[in-house]
C-alpha cells in the first residue's frame, strides 16, 4: 500500500508539473496584461510609462523564459511577489487559505454528518414517505442558487432576528472563539446546504445499488442482524463512489466557494484566486490554481487510501 | 448554569402549548434586531465600501478604494475642494504669479517653465512625530522619477526639472513647462525617514519593500487625522485618531473601513448595524440607492451627487457608417436620453450634452444639444445616403444594411438595461444594433486598450474638475502598435482644431481666454461627435441620520478627505 500511495504521489507530482505550465500559458494568453489595465484606469501614463512597466515587470519577455524563471525560482521556494499585493505570494496566500481550510472543512463536516445518515435511511426505505421527504430536501438543497440562499439567511439572521453576525471572519477588533464561530455559522450553513443535497443523492443511490447485491443477502441467511449488515457490509461498500465524489470535489470546493465568500465578505482562497485572475497578477492566480489543483490531487491520493481500508480486496491487490 | 430545555414530542403538545410557541416565534420574528453596536458607542464609525485596497502605496497603482482610505491619512500639497477650486491642502498659501510666488522661467532649450513655491504647514508632522518637510518632498520626487521605482505615471515627475529646498517647510518646484494649473501639485508625499533607505537599498524591489506593504500601521506613513492601526487583509482596516494631526480634531476616535463586495449584501450589514454607512464613493449603484430609499428612507439619509464620471459611448470612427458625422447626430437625435435618466435613475442622473460637467466652471451653456427627434434623425440618415429599407432597416445605395455592434461591461446591469432601451430606440430610426457585452477585464484590458472594437462601446471616463481632454481626444493620444496602446483616444478622432484647441487651453493662464477656449472645444465636440454622450453618474451616500458634515465632492478627491467635519449628532 504504502508503495502504491508513493508511486501516486509521484504521478501528482508529475501532473502538477504538466498543470503548472498549463496554467501559466493560459494566464499568459488571457487578453491584456497587468499594464493595459493600468493603461485603462490612468490617464496620465504615457507610452514611456506602458514600456518601462513592461520591463520592470518582465512583461516584454517571451511566455516560455518567464515560466522557466518562475519555475526555477518556485523549486528554491520562491513563489515570487503579489503584483496586486505587492507582498510574497505565500506570505498573501496564508491568511485566505486558512479561512478557507477552516470554512470548507466545517462546511464538509456539516453535510457528511447530515448527508449520510439521511441518505443511507432514505435508501432503506425506498419509496417511503421518508424517503420522498429526504430526496425533496435533497433536491430543494441542489437546485437553491448558493447567492440567494446565502442573501436570504443574511436577511432572516442578521437583519430580521439580529442573532448572526452578516459576514466577515471575526469582529473589528478581534474577539473570541465564540465570535469566531458565529461568523462560521451563516456561510457554513450556505455551503452546506448544496452540498447536503448531493451527498444524499450520491449516498441514497449507492446504498440502494449495495444493498441489491448477493452478498447481503447471503449475510442476512447466514443470521446476521440487519443493522451490522447494513453498517459493516452495505455502508462500507456504498461509501466508494461517495469517497471518489469527495476526492474530485476537494479541489473545486477550494476555489469554488467564490460566491460565498463574496456574500459574507469572507477573505477566502475563491476570491483570492478570483480577483488574482481578474487582476492579471499571475503569480498569486498561477499558485492559488496549483494549490487548488495539489489538493484535488490529494483528494485522490486519500481517496486511494479510503478504498483499501474499506475494501480489503482493494487493499490485497 | 440552566440546562437546555429538552423540547417534547410534538405529538404530546396541547393546543394551548401550540399557541405559546407561535406567541413565542412571533415575539421573536418580530424582535428588534441585535443593538447595533457601531451606531450606539457614536465614538466609532464603520464605513462600508465594495472594494478592498490591494495597496496602501500612494504613488503604486490607481484605485479608487486605495485613494478613500488614504485621503483620512494623507493629505495632497494642493486638492480640489467641495466647490472644485484648487486650494492647499498640505500647504499655506496657494503659489500664483499675482501672489509672487510663481514666476516663469527660462529652460536651457530656450522654452518657458515655471518655478512655483510652496510652503508645507508649520505643523504638519508624521504620526512617528517627525515633522513634514521639503525633504519628503524632493525624496518623493526622486522616487517617483526613478525608471525601477514601479510608480505608474512618471509623467508627474518627470514634468519637475528640479526642486529647491529653501529650509524644512518651503521649496520650489521646477517645472518644465507653464501649464494653467502650473499651481496644482497633487502628489501624495512620502515619509522619507521611512522609505529613503528602503528605495535606495534596491530601486527595482521598493514597490515590494516599502513600509506602506510590510508595515501598514507603522505612524510614521501617515499625518492625517487618522492613522491606520490595523489591515486585516480582504476584510477591513482600522483608523485611529493621530495625535500630530494639526487640524480640527475628528470627532470619531476609530473609523472603520469595511469591504463588502456585493452590494446586497453591503445593504444586509447596514440595515443589522454592522456597518454605519455606505460611502457613495464605492457604494450602491443608483438603482439599488433609489430602491433603498424608497424602502428605508425613514431610517437612513440618502445623498445624491452627480460628478464627473461620464457615461457616454465611444465610437469607431473607422467603421463605415460612423464614420459619417451625420450618422453620428441622427444616432444622437435617436435617443431619448432624458426618458432613460427620467425613468431608470428617476431623474438623479443629469443628462450630459458635452464631456463637460454642468458643475465644471468650463462648461459652456450654449453647447449644440440633441433633443429626442426620430424625424429628424430620419432625415439625417437620408441625406448621409442611408435609406429606409425593408424590414424597416436602412441600407445605403450598395444594399448595405445598417448594423453596429454595442457593447458594455457584462454584469453591470445599468448599463445593459440601457444598452437594451438604446438598442430599441435605435430600431425605432433604422438602425440595427447588436448587444456585445464583454466581462470588464477583456473589456478594458484589451479590447479598448487595443482598439478590438467595431462599432461602439457603453462605458465612463472618470476625470477632474478642468480636466484637459489630451489623453482622450487628442490625435496623438490614439494608441497604435508603436506606441505601447498608450494613450486613450479609442474612437481614432483626429481633428487639427481640436488638437490645437488642447495645446492652446494648457499655455492658456488667462482665465477668460481659455474659457473661450472651452466653449470652442465643447461646441466642436458636441458638432463632431466622436463619442456620444450620455449622462453623468451620480453617487449615492447612504447616511444614518445622525451621521451629519459629510459632503460629497462629485471629483476625484473622495468625501473623506473632509474626515475631521464629520460627527454624529444628538
Amino acid at each position: 500500500m504504502l508503495r502504491h500511495v508513493l508511486h501516486r504521489l509521484a504521478q501528482s507530482a508529475v501532473v502538477l508539473l504538466v498543470m503548472s505550465f498549463v496554467v501559466y500559458a493560459l494566464l499568459g494568453l488571457m487578453p491584456g496584461d497587468p499594464v493595459d489595465l493600468m493603461l485603462a484606469a490612468m490617464p496620465d501614463v504615457t507610452a514611456e510609462d506602458a514600456r518601462r512597466l513592461r520591463r520592470l515587470y518582465g512583461l516584454d519577455r517571451p511566455l516560455l523564459e518567464r515560466y522557466a524563471n518562475w519555475l526555477v525560482a518556485a523549486v528554491q521556494g520562491d513563489l515570487g511577489f503579489s503584483r496586486l499585493h505587492g507582498r510574497p505570494v505565500a506570505e498573501v496566500l496564508w491568511q485566505p487559505l486558512g479561512n478557507t481550510v477552516l470554512l470548507l472543512s466545517v462546511s464538509l463536516a456539516v453535510a457528511l454528518a447530515v448527508a449520510l445518515p439521511l441518505g443511507m435511511l432514505a435508501a432503506l426505505r425506498p419509496r417511503s414517505g421518508f424517503d420522498y421527504a429526504v430526496n425533496l430536501l435533497a433536491f430543494a438543497g441542489i437546485s437553491m442558487p448558493v447567492f440567494w440562499l446565502g442573501l436570504m439567511l443574511m436577511t432572516l439572521f442578521s437583519v430580521i432576528l439580529g442573532w448572526l453576525p452578516a459576514g466577515g471572519v471575526a469582529p473589528i477588533g478581534g474577539g473570541g472563539l465564540g465570535d469566531r464561530l458565529s461568523h462560521l455559522v451563516l456561510p457554513v450553513a450556505t455551503l452546506s446546504v448544496a452540498a447536503i443535497g448531493q451527498h444524499i443523492r450520491y449516498m441514497r443511490g449507492a446504498m440502494i445499488e449495495t444493498l441489491r447485491h448477493d452478498w447481503i443477502r447471503t449475510a442476512r441467511a447466514k443470521g446476521a442482524g440487519w443493522g451490522r449488515v447494513v453498517l459493516r457490509h452495505g455502508l462500507r461498500n456504498a461509501m466508494i463512489p461517495v469517497v471518489t465524489i469527495l476526492a474530485l470535489d476537494l479541489g473545486t470546493l477550494f476555489s469554488g466557494a467564490l460566491i460565498t465568500e463574496t456574500v459574507f465578505a469572507y477573505p477566502g482562497m475563491g476570491k483570492l484566486i478570483y480577483d488574482a485572475v481578474m487582476g492579471n497578477d499571475y503569480n498569486l492566480a498561477l499558485v492559488g490554481l496549483l494549490l487548488a489543483t495539489a489538493l484535488t490531487l490529494l483528494g485522490n491520493v486519500l481517496a486511494d487510501v479510503a478504498y483499501g481500508w474499506l475494501d480489503p480486496r482493494i487493499r490485497q491487490r | 448554569m440552566a440546562a437546555p430545555t429538552q423540547p417534547e414530542p410534538a405529538a404530546m403538545r396541547t393546543p394551548r402549548q401550540w399557541l405559546a410557541l407561535l406567541a413565542l416565534a412571533v415575539a421573536v420574528l418580530g424582535a428588534p434586531p441585535v443593538a447595533e453596536p457601531a451606531a450606539a458607542a457614536r465614538d466609532r464609525l464603520v464605513i462600508g465600501i465594495t472594494q478592498f485596497p490591494s495597496t496602501l502605496h500612494p504613488a503604486i497603482d490607481s484605485m479608487m478604494a486605495k485613494t478613500y482610505v488614504l485621503r483620512m491619512a494623507l493629505r495632497p500639497v494642493t486638492a480640489f475642494d467641495h466647490d472644485w477650486k484648487l486650494v492647499c491642502v498640505l500647504c499655506t498659501e496657494l503659489p500664483s504669479f499675482e501672489n509672487g510666488m510663481a514666476e516663469i522661467e527660462a529652460l536651457p532649450d530656450g522654452g518657458e517653465g515655471a518655478a512655483v513655491t510652496y510652503r508645507l504647514h508649520p505643523e504638519a508632522t508624521w504620526g512617528d512625530g517627525t515633522p513634514v518637510t521639503s525633504a519628503d518632498v524632493v525624496f518623493t520626487w526622486e522616487a517617483g522619477r526613478h525608471p525601477q521605482s514601479g510608480f505608474a505615471a512618471m509623467e508627474t515627475y518627470n514634468r519637475i526639472t528640479g526642486i529647491d529646498v529653501l529650509d524644512d517647510k518651503t521649496f520650489t518646484v521646477h517645472f518644465d513647462r507653464v501649464t494653467f494649473d502650473y499651481n496644482a501639485f497633487g502628489i501624495d508625499l512620502l515619509p522619507a525617514h521611512i522609505e529613503r533607505e528602503r528605495f535606495e537599498a534596491d530601486p527595482a524591489a521598493y514597490r515590494n519593500r516599502t513600509a506602506y506593504v510590510t508595515e501598514p500601521d507603522h505612524p510614521g506613513l501617515y499625518f492625517g487625522p487618522y492613522r491606520i492601526v490595523e489591515v486585516a487583509s480582504g476584510s477591513h482596516l482600522v483608523l485611529r485618531r493621530n495625535p500630530t494631526w494639526y487640524g480640527p480634531e475628528p470627532a470619531f476616535e476609530t473609523v472603520v473601513v469595511r469591504a463588502v463586495e456585493n452590494t446586497s449584501a453591503l445593504e444586509a450589514n447596514l440595515l443589522s448595524g454592522q456597518i454605519d454607512y455606505i460611502a457613495g464613493e464605492l457604494g450602491l449603484s443608483i438603482d439599488q440607492a433609489l430602491a433603498f430609499e424608497r424602502r428605508h428612507g425613514d431610517r437612513f439619509r440618502v445623498e445624491y451627487k452627480p460628478g464627473l464620471i461620464y457615461e457616454h459611448i465611444d465610437l469607431d470612427l473607422g467603421h463605415p457608417a460612423l464614420a459619417d458625422a451625420r450618422v453620428r447626430q441622427a444616432l444622437m437625435h435617436g435617443m431619448d436620453r432624458e426618458t432613460i435618466s427620467r425613468q431608470l435613475f428617476d431623474g438623479r442622473q443629469p443628462v450630459a450634452h458635452s464631456n463637460v460637467n454642468p458643475l465644471d466652471w468650463v462648461h459652456a451653456e450654449d453647447v449644440p444639444t440633441y433633443a429626442h427627434d426620430p424625424a429628424r434623425a430620419a432625415a439625417l440618415l437620408d441625406e448621409a445616403g442611408w435609406r429606409m429599407g425593408a424590414g424597416g432597416l436602412r441600407r445605403d445605395a450598395a444594399g448595405t444594411p445598417l448594423r453596429v455592434t454595442l457593447m458594455t461591461t457584462a454584469g453591470n446591469r445599468i448599463r445593459e438595461l440601457v444598452a437594451q432601451v438604446l438598442q430599441s430606440q435605435w430600431r425605432a430610426i433604422g438602425v440595427e444594433v447588436r448587444v456585445v457585452n464583454q466581462p470588464p477585464r477583456v473589456l478594458f484590458g484589451d479590447t479598448l486598450t487595443r482598439r478590438r472594437f467595431d462599432g461602439m462601446v457603453m462605458f465612463a471616463w472618470i476625470s477632474s474638475p478642468e480636466a484637459v481632454p489630451r489623453t482622450t481626444l487628442h490625435s496623438e493620444s490614439i494608441p497604435t502598435p508603436e506606441n505601447g496602446w498608450a494613450g486613450q483616444n479609442y474612437t481614432g478622432y483626429a481633428s487639427a482644431d481640436m488638437d490645437a484647441l488642447i495645446d492652446a487651453i494648457e499655455r492658456e493662464l488667462d482665465r477668460d481666454k481659455r474659457a473661450a477656449l472651452w466653449r470652442r472645444l465643447q461646441h466642436l465636440y458636441a458638432t463632431d461627435l466622436p463619442a456620444l454622450p450620455l449622462y453623468f453618474r451620480a453617487d449615492a451616500f447612504v447616511m444614518p441620520a445622525w451621521l451629519k458634515g459629510v459632503r460629497p465632492t462629485g471629483h476625484q478627491y473622495p468625501s473623506s478627505m473632509w474626515v475631521e467635519e464629520w460627527r454624529a449628532a444628538e
